[in-house]
C-alpha cells in the first residue's frame, strides 16, 4: 500500500480554471478538497512582476512557464497508416505547468460560443438535412444547450473581470455589439478596451461593407474592478507582454489574479504542488474511483483517498489520465466503439496577412486580444445552402503582438530573411503589418483520434498519447470560405500587399507558426454513453463519481475561444455536485 | 537505472511498510509569500568577460555569422558588434543549450516533415557539429576557415544553407541548423540586452520597439503616430 494521505471529500487533479473554480466553489460548501497540480506555486507578486514580465527570450521565446516536452509530450501523425513520432521541441501547443495552469499565460480571449455550437448535429439536421454533413464527420449534441449555460457564462465573467459590449441582452439587440451572440442575461463587467490603430481601420471598412463589428470579449480588463469572490484586479496598460507571460499588474484574468487568492482563503482547501496524478484508483467493483496515485518531486508515490475525483488537467492530459486510469471504453477507429479518445477536434485557421504602405500601427501597444471581430460568417450566422460544409470562424483584426523577436519572421513572401534587405524589410514591415484571422470551428472526424503510443514513454516508462490528426474535408472547405473573406477585407482596408493562408489546405503540422492551441475533445459530454465519455454534467457514464473538465468535453469547437466556456461549464457541474450529486450520489442521468 | 524500471521501482518501495511520506510541497491558509522574493532568470556565467561554452575560434566564427545575417549598415550597428555571439555563447552554455525542455528519449526515427525535428542532439551538440561542418567544408572549397573569407563567399555558403543544397555531411541536416543559426542571431540581437546581446538597444531603436515599457494607457490615443518613445531595458549587462 502507498503512502496514503487522509481521505479527502474531494481530489482536483490540475489547478487551472476549470480545476480552481471547481475548488473554489466546493471548499466554499464545506468539503474538504485537495488539488495536486504538477507544476509549481506561481503568483503576480514573486513570479511575474512588471520588471520580470516585461522579457520576450524568457517567457514567449524559451517559453519558462509552459509545459516542456521534456516532462510530457505526445506522438503524433496524419493517418493511421504513419508511425506516429514524439512531438520532441516547443509546438503550437502551449499547455499550463503551474498553479493557475494554461489560464495563467493564456491570451484572455473571453468568448461565449454561439447557440449552435452546443447543438450542431440537430440544428443542421433542421436547417440543411443529413446531406450538409461531409461522410465521416461526427457531429453531435452537446446536451446542454446555451440557454441552460447562460447563468454559469455570466457568473464566469463576473469572476474573471471580463471587459466587452453586449450584443444581444435579453433578446434586445444592442448597437455596437455582436448581433449575432446567444442572448446574454445583462452586459459585461467591465466596458470594452480601447481599440488600435489597425481595430479602427477595420471597423470602419467592414461596416461599410455591411458586416457588423464588435469588439472582443477580453479578460485583460479595461477598469479595475472587485470581482465576484471579493478579488480586486487593477486595469490593463496594454504593455503587450500577455500570451505566454504571466501579468503583473492584476489585471488578466487568471485563476492565479481572480479565484487563487480567494480559494487560498478556504480553511478546507490544500493544494499539493509540483506533485503529478499517476493515474484514477478505482474499487475492486470498478464502479467507483478511490482517488488518485501521484508521485512527489522526490519520486515517492502516494495515494490521496477522495470521495470525488475531479479531472481537470489540459485537455491532452485528461485524456491521457482516463485511457491510463482504464475509465471508459477506448476509442478504436476500425469498429468505430468507445469513447475515449473520440471527437478529437482543433481549430480551423484561415488568415490574410497584410502590408500597408506608410502606417505607424505602433504595434506594441496591445492587449493578448485586443482585436474587433466579425461574426457574420461564424456558427450558422449565415446560409450554408449549396456550400458544402457546416460552421465558418470569427473574423477579426488582431492587435496582438509587438514584440521584436516573435516578429522578425513576419515579412511578405519575397522579402530576404536576412542581410541587409531583410533589415529594410523587417523596418518597414514592424510598422505596417496586420493581420486578420480566421478562427474557425471544427468538427471531429471518424478517422482521427488518441490512442496510447506502441513506441514512445514518457519518463516513468509509461506510454505518451499518440495523436492521429489531420484536417478532414468540412474544414478544407470551411477553411477556404473564410480565406476567401479574409483575403477580401484585407484588398478593402487598404493593404498593398496581401497574402491569405487556409491552413486545412496543408496537412496539419504541431510546428506551424501562428497556429491555434486549441485542442479539443477526447472525453466529450454528450446525451449517448454509445458516442460521449460524459453525461451532460461531465460525469463518467462509467465511474459515477469522477468527473472531467476542460475542451476535453467539447465534442466540437466554436469558432472562438475556448476558455470561457470551459470556466462555465466547470461552475455548472459544481452546482450539479453541490445540489444533487451529494444528497444521491450516483449517475445524475441514467443511461 | 532504465527510466522504464524506474516506475517499478518506485513502486515497490511505495509497496513497503518503512516508505518515507511523500515530500509533497503542501500549501495551505494563504498564499505562500516570501518577501524579498522575485524570480528573477537564471543567467549563464561568466556575465562579463570569458567564454561560457564556445572556444574562442568558435566564438569569432558566430560573430562572423551574425555579422553576416545582421550586417552593420545605416540603420544599425551589424550582429557581432550588438552581442549577438556572446549572447549565443550564454544560452548554449544554459539551459536552452542543454536541450532542457526536449524529449529526447528513443528511438530517433526521421519522419514527415509534418513531425518536426527528430535529431538526438541538443542545440549546444548541434552549434559545435555545425560550426565543425561548416569549416571543414570551407576547407575543402576555398582551403580557408570561415572567418578568412570574403563577404560575399560567405553569403554564398548562408545562401547555399539557407536552400539546403550545401551537403554538410551526415550528422548535420542542413537546414535546420541554418534555421537554428538565424533563429539564435535574431534572439541576440533582439532580446533584452539582460541577456548579452542588443547593446544599446540597438535592433529596438532601428524598429521602434520601447522595450520593457509596461504603460501605455497615455499613448494609446495617439493612433497612427510615430511615437518616438526612449526605449528601457531590464539591466544592459553589454557593458
Amino acid at each position: 500500500m502507498a503512502h496514503a494521505r487522509p481521505k479527502a471529500d474531494v481530489v482536483v487533479i490540475g489547478l487551472g480554471w476549470s480545476g480552481s473554480v471547481i475548488a473554489e466553489e466546493l471548499a466554499r460548501a464545506g468539503l474538504k478538497v485537495v488539488a495536486i497540480e504538477r507544476g509549481a506555486w506561481r503568483d503576480t507578486a514573486s513570479d511575474f512582476p512588471p520588471s520580470v514580465d516585461t522579457d520576450e527570450l524568457r517567457w514567449a521565446t524559451r517559453k519558462e512557464i509552459l509545459q516542456p516536452p521534456k516532462l510530457e509530450t505526445y506522438t503524433f501523425r496524419n493517418n493511421a497508416s504513419q508511425q506516429a513520432l514524439p512531438v520532441r521541441e516547443w509546438s503550437n501547443l502551449t499547455l499550463g505547468y503551474n498553479v493557475g495552469g494554461a489560464g495563467t499565460h493564456w491570451a484572455a480571449a473571453s468568448w461565449r460560443f454561439n447557440p449552435f455550437d452546443f447543438q450542431p448535429y440537430s440544428k443542421t439536421i433542421e436547417r440543411y438535412g443529413k446531406g450538409q454533413l461531409v461522410p465521416g464527420l461526427q457531429v453531435q449534441d452537446w446536451g446542454i444547450t446555451y440557454d441552460e449555460l447562460e447563468p454559469f457564462y455570466d457568473r464566469f465573467e463576473r469572476i474573471a473581470g471580463t471587459s466587452g459590449q453586449a450584443g444581444v441582452v435579453n433578446g434586445d439587440i444592442i448597437p455596437g455589439g455582436n448581433p449575432f451572440e446567444g442572448s446574454r442575461s445583462r452586459g459585461y463587467p467591465t466596458p470594452p478596451l480601447v481599440p488600435s490603430r489597425w481595430n479602427d481601420i477595420f471597423t470602419e471598412k467592414t461596416t461599410e461593407m455591411g458586416y457588423h463589428p464588435f469588439p472582443v470579449p477580453a479578460g485583460t480588463i479595461s477598469r479595475a474592478y472587485v470581482n465576484a469572490l471579493g478579488v480586486h484586479m487593477g486595469p490593463c496598460t496594454y504593455c503587450g507582454y500577455c500570451q505566454l507571460f504571466g501579468c503583473g499588474n492584476w489585471s488578466k484574468s487568471s485563476p492565479n489574479a481572480c479565484v487563487v487568492p480567494a480559494l487560498m482563503r478556504q480553511p478546507t482547501f490544500e493544494v499539493m504542488t509540483e506533485t503529478e496524478v499517476l493515474h484514477i484508483n478505482k474499487s475492486a467493483d470498478g464502479k467507483t474511483a478511490t482517488g488518485v496515485s501521484f508521485i512527489g518531486k522526490d519520486g515517492v508515490v502516494g495515494e490521496q483517498p477522495a470521495d470525488i475525483v475531479i479531472v481537470a488537467a489540459y485537455q491532452l492530459d485528461n485524456v491521457r489520465l482516463m485511457l491510463l486510469s482504464g475509465i471508459g471504453q477506448p476509442y478504436d477507429p476500425r469498429t468505430k466503439q468507445g469513447v475515449i479518445g473520440r471527437n478529437y477536434s482543433f481549430q480551423t485557421l484561415s488568415y490574410a496577412y497584410l502590408w500597408f504602405e506608410n502606417e505607424y500601427l505602433n504595434p506594441f501597444i496591445n492587449t493578448g486580444c485586443l482585436a474587433i471581430q466579425i461574426d457574420d460568417f461564424n456558427a450558422d450566422n449565415f446560409d450554408h445552402t449549396g456550400l458544402g460544409f457546416i460552421g465558418g470562424a470569427g473574423i477579426q483584426s488582431l492587435s496582438n503582438n509587438g514584440l521584436p523577436i516573435g516578429m522578425a519572421g513576419v515579412l511578405p513572401k519575397q522579402a530576404p530573411a536576412w542581410g541587409k534587405g531583410w533589415k529594410k524589410a523587417f523596418q518597414h514591415s514592424y510598422q505596417n503589418w496586420a493581420m486578420i484571422q480566421g478562427q474557425g470551428t471544427s468538427y471531429a472526424h471518424e478517422a482521427m483520434y488518441f490512442d496510447l503510443d506502441p513506441t514512445y514513454k514518457d519518463n516513468y516508462g509509461r506510454p505518451l498519447m499518440r495523436m492521429t490528426f489531420d484536417y478532414n474535408l468540412n474544414d478544407k472547405r470551411s477553411g477556404e470560405f473564410i480565406r476567401k473573406q479574409c483575403e477580401a477585407i484585407a484588398h478593402a482596408v487598404g493593404g498593398t500587399q496581401v497574402e491569405s493562408y487556409n491552413f486545412a489546405n496543408d496537412h496539419y503540422t504541431p510546428f506551424r507558426a501562428n497556429d491555434s492551441s486549441h485542442t479539443i475533445g477526447g472525453v466529450v459530454m454528450g446525451t449517448d454513453p454509445k458516442t460521449s465519455a460524459l453525461n451532460r454534467y461531465q460525469q463518467s457514464w462509467d465511474v459515477h463519481n469522477v468527473f472531467v473538465l476542460g475542451a476535453s468535453s467539447f465534442p466540437n469547437n466554436g469558432g472562438f475561444n475556448p476558455t470561457v466556456t470551459l470556466g462555465a461549464l466547470a461552475l455548472w457541474t459544481a452546482k450539479a455536485i453541490r445540489e444533487q450529486y451529494l444528497h444521491n450520489p450516483g449517475p445524475l442521468v441514467q443511461a | 537505472m532504465q527510466r522504464r524500471d524506474f516506475l517499478s521501482s518506485a513502486l515497490a518501495l511505495a509497496a513497503a511498510s518503512t516508505l518515507p511520506a511523500a515530500r509533497a510541497d503542501v500549501v495551505s491558509g494563504g498564499q505562500p509569500w516570501e518577501p524579498g522574493k522575485a524570480s528573477v532568470p537564471p543567467l549563464a556565467a561568466p556575465r562579463q568577460g570569458g567564454l561560457a561554452f564556445f572556444t574562442q575560434a568558435e566564438l569569432d566564427m558566430a560573430g562572423a555569422l551574425a555579422d553576416r545575417l545582421i550586417p552593420a549598415d545605416d540603420l544599425s550597428i551589424g550582429g557581432k558588434e550588438a552581442g549577438c555571439a556572446v549572447f549565443i555563447d550564454r544560452q548554449l552554455a544554459g539551459d536552452y543549450g542543454k536541450g532542457a525542455t526536449l524529449y529526447r528519449l528513443g528511438r530517433f526515427v526521421k519522419g514527415t516533415p509534418e513531425q518536426g525535428t527528430q535529431s538526438p542532439f541538443t542545440p549546444a551538440e548541434r552549434w559545435r557539429k555545425g560550426l565543425a561542418a561548416i569549416d571543414a567544408y570551407c576547407g575543402r572549397a576555398y582551403s580557408k576557415p570561415f572567418v578568412q573569407l570574403d563577404a560575399s563567399q560567405q553569403d554564398d555558403l548562408l545562401h547555399a544553407m539557407e536552400n539546403g543544397t550545401l551537403d554538410l555531411g551526415r550528422e548535420v541536416e542542413t537546414k535546420e541548423l541554418f534555421e537554428q543559426i538565424l533563429a539564435n542571431v535574431r534572439e541576440g540581437f533582439f532580446a533584452d540586452p539582460l541577456y548579452g546581446g542588443n547593446k544599446n538597444m540597438a535592433s529596438w531603436k532601428m524598429i521602434g520597439f520601447p522595450g520593457a515599457r509596461y504603460d501605455f494607457r497615455d499613448l494609446i490615443g495617439k493612433k497612427g503616430q510615430k511615437l518616438q518613445i526612449i526605449p528601457t531595458s531590464l539591466v544592459d549587462n553589454t557593458l
